[in-house]
This record gives structure tokens, sequence and C-alpha cells, in this order.
């Protein structure tokens, strides 16, 4: 059964909420149960933020987990609150350009992708979002690519419409390198 | 119409809207402001009524005017601003007429957080204001469960002349989720015969809730009375879950109750025969219920984001036909589902001795 209780987290500017949304939007493109809930608390500017997106054949219980099959991090407070969460048997994917340090567990896959650097080498460091959560969708197969890039499509607003094209070839690097 | 991705607040907002909501008067505050936020926009797209309040006291008050005059108004709060309107609740509630209240709760008491809460149980079932009533309180514990009790809420308010309170929490306010909205619906144009809307050529209309003889306000109390007897005995509405061979029971409401059923499944992978009673009115109560379920189980686990609100009503249902365990997280803090499983094991253990 698919099945996928995923945790975004990085600074907030990052992007860990959007990339959740798009996961959730792809989700019920898909015919599949979604929720996604934000922590949310009085929030400054280059403070934490995270979201928790399960995507599930089965209706959703519990919307908010304390261990995720999966966890995206973006930056290094998030692999230190996230990263021994992780169900054994779990996904970690780090970005490397901003996180100094290596996940020692040996029970769960660990993708590490310098994904800040990337991005800015292809015109924009937030795309670095994009880039993990192409590498996700790579390594779970939750949901197809194409959905997600055809999502992103549709929710990208009108200000952000001349980062499409970048923003779908980051998505499709963080697969490739996910492979 | 089909599923979309859709945020609590902005989901049950939208749904009054398509409902026929005609006034929304009310005062921002976290976890509900996007509910203000997506209205301000939209019932002026439509020319209909969009008042943000100096506070709560006075939107309340505009809600209870407004109600006054038969057309379809809502207000949205949290804790701190729903205990501000208790006052003109009561005054609705003495003037017998329609209106819709939902208040996503936060961690309290006092100022409290913005996180999610159950803490407003006693104050939204119990004691919504002073003197004798009690208003329908629904208690959705999904996005699709809100919007469909946004329609729900209208309905009861309007055939019973009573108000009804929505119990959501932050958790659904601010959670997304696949749902689908309702068509859009007319405004309805025609006011009830009862509505204040100018007496010319008909008698005038009185809408009160003074009386200042005890012989004439007992005869009000009475006729209140009365009615809160139908809406109990027509208007209690629960959910189960496997509760068909099951020996112990979870009861909780809200995002709890959802979490509730993945505790259910966790157990029943352990050989736990676990079912689920979900309360979607929490008045009136499913005590009748509760009380046939006492009989059947070992033993009950209430759980709440709260000291244990609802475990009164639970315990007073069951009435010591199975022992009844509780356990909360307070402040804010979301209960998770191997805590709450813990304590299920604990009351297996407990009841198997």
């Amino acid at each position: 059964m698919k099945h996928e209780e995923t945790i975004f987290s990085g600074f907030g500017g990052q992007g860990a909420l959007f990339a959740g949304q798009l996961l959730a939007y792809t989700g019920i493109a898909e015919n599949l149960y979604v929720t996604w809930i934000p922590s949310y608390g009085p929030e400054m500017r280059g403070g934490t933020a995270n979201c928790t997106v399960i995507v599930s054949e089965e209706e959703v219980g519990a919307p908010i987990i304390s261990k995720p099959t999966a966890a995206i991090v973006l930056n290094l407070p998030s692999l230190e609150k996230y990263g021994p969460l992780v169900k054994p048997g779990g996904l970690l994917i780090v970005n490397e350009s901003l996180v100094p340090a290596r996940c020692e567990r040996d029970d769960i896959r660990v993708i590490y992708i310098p994904a800040s650097d990337i991005a800015t080498e292809m015109g924009n460091p937030r795309m670095a979002n994009m880039l993990l959560l192409g590498a996700f969708v790579q390594a779970t197969g939750i949901v197809s690519l194409e959905t997600v890039m055809s999502e992103l499509e549709k929710h990208l607003s009108e200000r952000q419409r001349k980062w499409l094209e970048p923003n779908k070839e980051a998505l499709q690097k963080g697969a490739e390198l996910a492979r | 119409m089909a599923k979309e991705l859709l945020k609590g607040n902005v989901a049950f907002a939208e749904a009054a809207v398509r409902n026929g909501l005609q006034a929304y008067f009310g005062y921002p505050i976290t976890p509900q402001s996007e509910a203000l936020e997506h209205l301000s926009g939209r019932m002026l797209e439509l020319d209909r009524v969009f008042l943000q309040a100096e506070s709560e006291v006075a939107a309340i008050n505009m809600v209870y005017g407004a109600a006054c005059s038969g057309v379809r108004v809502m207000t949205s709060t949290s804790g701190p601003g729903f205990s501000l309107m208790t006052e003109g609740l009561s005054y609705i509630a003495g003037s017998e007429i329609p209106a819709v209240v939902i208040n996503m709760m936060r961690g309290g008491p006092g100022l409290g957080n913005i996180q999610p809460s159950q803490a407003d149980y006693f104050l939204m079932v119990k004691t919504a204001g002073h003197g004798d009533f009690h208003p329908i309180v629904l208690a959705p514990s999904s996005v699709q469960e809100i919007i469909d009790m946004v329609g729900l809420a209208f309905e009861l308010a309007e055939k019973y002349r009573t108000l009804v309170y929505i119990a959501g929490d932050g958790a659904i306010g601010q959670m997304m989720e696949s749902a689908e909205l309702p068509p859009m619906q007319e405004v309805r144009q025609e006011r009830p015969a009862w509505a204040t809307t100018g007496a010319q050529g008909r008698e005038p209309n009185l809408i009160n809730s003074l009386y200042l003889g005890a012989k004439a306000l007992e005869e009000v109390n009475l006729r209140l009375q009365k009615k809160l007897a139908e809406i109990k005995a027509h208007e209690i509405r629960w959910q189960e879950y496997e509760t068909e061979d099951a020996d112990l029971l979870l009861v909780a409401y809200g995002t709890v109750g959802r979490i509730c059923t993945s505790v259910m499944r966790e157990a029943r992978k352990q050989g736990l025969k676990v079912g689920l009673l979900r309360p979607q009115t929490l008045w009136p109560f499913p005590e009748e219920r509760i009380h046939e379920l006492a009989g059947q189980v070992r033993g009950m686990l209430v759980t709440e984001m709260s000291a244990g609100q609802m475990l009164e009503d639970v315990e007073r249902s069951a009435a010591g036909k199975c022992p009844v365990k509780f356990y909360g997280r307070m402040g804010g803090v979301v209960p998770m589902v191997d805590e709450i499983l813990a304590e299920v094991q604990k009351l297996d253990e407990e009841v198997s001795r």
C-alpha cells in the first residue's frame, strides 16, 4: 500500500512548506488521500519552518506523527531534530550544502544532495526545495514526477511564472541524483 | 465538484459563503484568522456583509442584531474571543434566534498560545453563557467534516431557532486536506415571519430577552427546555468504528478523534479488540449509546487535548458499568498515536487482571 508520512523542514524562506504543499497537491491529483499540516507558532523570518505531509491509499487518521517514514531536511537544526526520528527502513534526504554533518544511522536510507549549491548554479538558490522533492519522489515512487511538474504549473503564482521551467529542471535534476 | 487541497479555516469560510451566508462579523484571532482573510474578499465580491468589529464583544452583538433581522449570520473566533462573546451568546439564546459560532480552540487558560486544544469543552458545552440553555455543539474531525457541518449548523440553527457552535481546534484550522466544497447556493431572499424587518402594514415583531415578571420568564424557560428536549431527541450524532466486536472502547472527538482511528488500527494489529466512538455532537451527547457500549466492553479510554472535560460526560453516560480511564495532553500539545496506544495497552492489562 502506498503510504508516506513525510516531514519537510528548514529555515523560513527555504520553501519547506511549499515543497510539502506541492507533494500534497500531487497526491490529490493522483487520487490519494493527503493531509498537510504546518508547525505554526509566533514565527519570524529565519526561524524554523516545517510541515508534515501524509500521502496514502487509505484515509488519513493522525495528521501529526512522531516518527516519519521520510524526512527532508534543508538545514542543520532540522537534521538534528528529525534525523533520529525517521522510522527504521525509512528515508532521509539532506541538503548537503547547508548541513555540515552526516547521519550515523545505518537502518535508514540517507541521500545527500548539495541542493543549495546546485540550485545556485541553476540560477536561484531557492530552488533547493525542488531538487530535494525530486529526489524524494524518485526514491519513494509515491507519486510520479510528471504529476509533480503539472501541479507545479497549476500552483505557481503569476509572479513566479518565470521560474517554472528552472524549477522543473531542478525537480528533474534531484530525481537523477537519487537514482 | 472535485476534491481540492483546502485549509480548514478557508474551507469553513467558503462553505459558509456557499451555504448562503449573508453577514459575517468577527475579530481576527489565531488560529482562525485565515477565515476572516478569506471572507473579507469573498463577501464583498458577492455584495454581502463582512465587518471586522472593534472587538469580539461588538462582533457577537452585531451577530445578534443581524440574526434578529432574519439573515443567515455567523462569526468565528478562538478561546479568548469566545470568552468575550459569552454575554452576547446568552442574549441570543434568550431571544431564541438562529446564529452560528465557530471556535477553533487554542491552548489556554488566559492568552495561552495558538496551538491546538480542546480545553473549551466546558465553556462551549456546559457554560456557554449565563442562564439555562444549551447550544447545539458540533465537533468536526476533518476539513471535509467542518465543511459539511457548516451547512448542518445553519440548517439546525434555523430549524430550532437556536445557537449552534462548531467546536474545532487549531489543527483542523491550519491543516490542509483533500476535501470537496458544496455547490453555490442562492442566498435566501425571504425573511422568517418572526424577524424584525420593519413593521409597516403588520403588527410589530418583538425580539427580547428581558422579562421582568418571574412567571413570564419561567414560561420562556419552560418553552426553551421543551425545545432542548426535542433537540436531544432528534439531533444526537456520532460515528462508530469497529465497535461490533470491541471489548475496549476509545472515546474521542475532533482532531483527537481522528488520531484515535490510527490508534485503533495499530491496536488491532496487535490483536487488541479496540473500537472507537467519536461524538459529532457534544451537545446533545451520545449518552445512551455510550451507556449501551459500557455494558459490552471491558473498559473505555477517553482521550482529549484537555485535563479531562468530555471525560465527565462519558463517565456520566457509562454510569459505572465499566472502568473509564483518561489520557490527555494540555497547553497546545497534540497526543501522538504511540502515547495513546500505550494507554490502551495499560487499560487492557488493568481490566484483564
